[in-house]
């Protein structure tokens, strides 16, 4: 990362045309900075406006500037947020939790015992089974929404919790990934190593390789959850009840209430901005993890 | 097995690439436990709903009255034939093909300028960059979109000296909002891929250039675009899929602008006709959106593929 940043002056400076004088490179570095700069301020500018508007009573909204702050009315908002109709919201955030956090570990766990067998064994059926799933990445979830409806309709089970949970654990992207590190990863001396221990299989899986592959593990676990947490076809299209819907989801329902009901919109800003802010911090602290998944996506 | 499949798992896995000869099956068990919940899974909630709107799209509903029992016959391909004949549906297409053409290389072209400059020693201060362009991405499309939304609107936008002139949300230009909105959530994702695919070029290959005398536009243009070219192409891909499956951001838009219609996307049409309810249509709708997704993303890779071998 910081191999190409380390030599500032370097360019132009070894029999460069004169031309190329250091007001030049001044001019360069200026404009190259001040790009940075004006869209730094185009990516950051809407989430402090969400955040100083969630410090804002109703009343201020309207009549203050919106870019800075007016009265502190932070912690009224928040705690007007979580008892509004009996703290659905909490709700949502919990539901978000389970959907999104508790799918995404199953997901990937699920995920993981198939990429390994597929990478560490040799079976028949195994480059088929590899090639359908790999098909299966490149099935966007919103294409699989209207067919996971059709199906759930069938068995009458839309509007309950399980419509939107199971579908959400099926990731091939994570068999995928776990099945090319899994055979970087995981020498195939150390399965044969434990076997020889008198380990099983299975308990070699859980014991040994899982934490070999655990940088991976993390990846796909991130992945899966932003899919879930981001979803918005599934729970739009299987859930009715208020009570099974996703945080992101609760919030587009009040925000499309806002005409009828004014006084819900400073309840959508608190609670964006609340559903956001674990999200940015889980995302910088967990960066490299994604750059680990971005560049086995660009290997393909 | 056979020869072809063969060949992509060696290059996946980097398997030693060693003579497959007939060897019996040894942890049959275990590998059943490692597979069949996967398998079970991804069968059920991927491959049978997706050949049941295969099937829902060839059958015909009757009714008996407006509320009376619905009996399904097959019908071949009636529903196809009214899918072609649907003026809003191809009006949303349409729609989203212009969306495309426009967000698409902007965002692209934005990504790439980014991650070169991160890449070169123009600019100082790359981690924040790095960090502050990838904030976005966090932000859930709805949420962004509500975001956004309000940023837009005549009266709550900070903006308001500019957003009670110009009519964002209006139907000329409510398009270019929610293209703003993709754009902003999606820039950093992308220069970070592309990032990644420019820190993996190594260092020699510029410093003859270097040496020579290249500037760092030069430089920029002539090793390390060329050198990235395969992430530009999987982010475009994958740009390409996204667009045509735009339904978040416009759903969330159409409660901020009367200008976005119930079947202002494909996708959000699939959502109303499902809803009617007509889930023959609206299978039969999946099925031709899935086909084209999966055409145009083929032909820009077979186009960009031919360039290739031409040069």
């Amino acid at each position: 990362m910081t191999a190409t940043t380390a030599m500032p002056g370097v360019v132009g400076s070894k029999g460069a045309p004169r031309a190329r004088g250091p007001r030049e490179k001044l001019m360069s570095r200026t404009a190259a900075m001040l790009v940075m700069a004006v869209f730094t301020l185009y990516f950051l500018v809407p989430i402090w406006w969400l955040l100083v508007a969630s410090t804002k009573s109703p009343g201020q909204l309207l009549t203050t500037p919106g870019l800075w702050f007016a009265d502190f009315n932070f912690i009224e908002n928040v705690t007007a947020l979580f008892e509004y109709r009996g703290g659905v919201y909490w709700k949502w955030l919990g539901n978000s939790v389970l959907y999104a956090g508790l799918g995404g570990l199953i997901g990937t766990l699920i995920a993981a015992m198939c990429g390994y067998a597929l990478a560490k064994y040799r079976f028949p059926g195994r480059e088929v089974i590899f090639n359908v799933v790999l098909g299966g990445v490149l099935v966007p979830a919103t294409a699989l929404a209207l067919p996971l409806f059709l199906l759930f309709s069938t068995v009458g089970l839309t509007n309950t919790f399980w419509a939107v949970f199971l579908p959400s654990i099926v990731s091939p992207f994570g068999v995928y990934l776990t099945r090319i590190f899994a055979a970087a990863s995981v020498p195939d001396e150390l399965i044969e190593a434990s076997r020889i221990d008198g380990a099983g299989e299975v308990r070699t899986f859980f014991t040994v390789s899982i934490r070999l592959m655990s940088p991976a593990l993390v990846t796909v676990f991130l992945f899966q959850f932003v899919a879930i947490w981001n979803n918005f076809f599934l729970p739009l299209i299987m859930l009715r009840s208020e009570e099974l819907f996703p945080v992101t989801f609760g919030l587009y329902t009040w925000n499309s209430q806002l005409n009828q009901i004014p006084e819900l919109r400073s309840y959508v800003l608190i609670g964006a901005l609340l559903s956001i802010v674990p999200l940015i911090v889980a995302f910088l602290a967990l960066q490299r993890f994604w750059r680990n998944g971005l560049g086995a996506g660009a290997l393909k | 097995m056979t020869t072809a499949p063969a060949e992509i798992a060696t290059r996946a896995s980097g398997d030693r690439p060693a003579g497959r000869r007939r060897i019996p099956v040894r942890h049959k068990g275990a590998i059943a436990v490692f597979i069949v919940p996967f398998g079970i899974l991804f069968v059920l909630f991927y491959l049978i709903p997706i050949l049941q709107a295969v099937w829902q799209s060839m059958l015909v509903v009757e009714r008996e009255g407006t509320f009376g029992e619905a009996t399904e016959v097959f019908g071949g391909f009636a529903q196809y034939a009214l899918v072609f004949q649907n003026g809003p549906f191809w009006a949303s297409v349409v729609r989203v093909l212009t969306f495309g053409i426009v967000q698409v290389p902007v965002m692209l072209g934005l990504a790439l300028l980014f991650a070169l400059l991160l890449d070169s020693p123009l600019v100082k201060g790359k981690r924040f960059f790095r960090l502050a362009f990838f904030v976005p991405y966090a932000v859930p499309g709805v949420i962004a979109a509500i975001m956004w939304g309000f940023m837009f609107s005549p009266n709550l936008s900070p903006f308001t000296a500019l957003t009670q002139n110009v009519d964002f949300l209006g139907a000329d230009l409510v398009l270019w909002s929610i293209a703003n909105v993709v754009t902003w959530v999606f820039v950093g994702y992308n220069m970070l891929i592309i990032y990644s695919s420019l820190l993996s070029i190594p260092t020699e290959l510029y410093e003859a250039a270097r040496l020579d005398g290249a500037s760092q536009w030069r430089i920029a243009w002539s090793i390390k675009i060329p050198l990235v070219r395969p992430a530009i192409l999987l982010t475009a891909v994958f740009s390409i899929i996204g667009t045509l499956q735009l339904l978040a951001e416009p759903q969330v838009f159409a409660s901020f602008s009367s200008a976005v219609i119930s079947t202002y996307t494909p996708n959000m049409t699939i959502y109303a006709t499902a809803s009617v309810p007509n889930s023959s249509l609206a299978a039969a709708f999946s099925v031709v959106l899935a086909l084209a997704t999966f055409a145009l993303s083929f032909t820009f890779l077979k186009i960009t593929q031919r360039k290739d071998a031409a040069e």
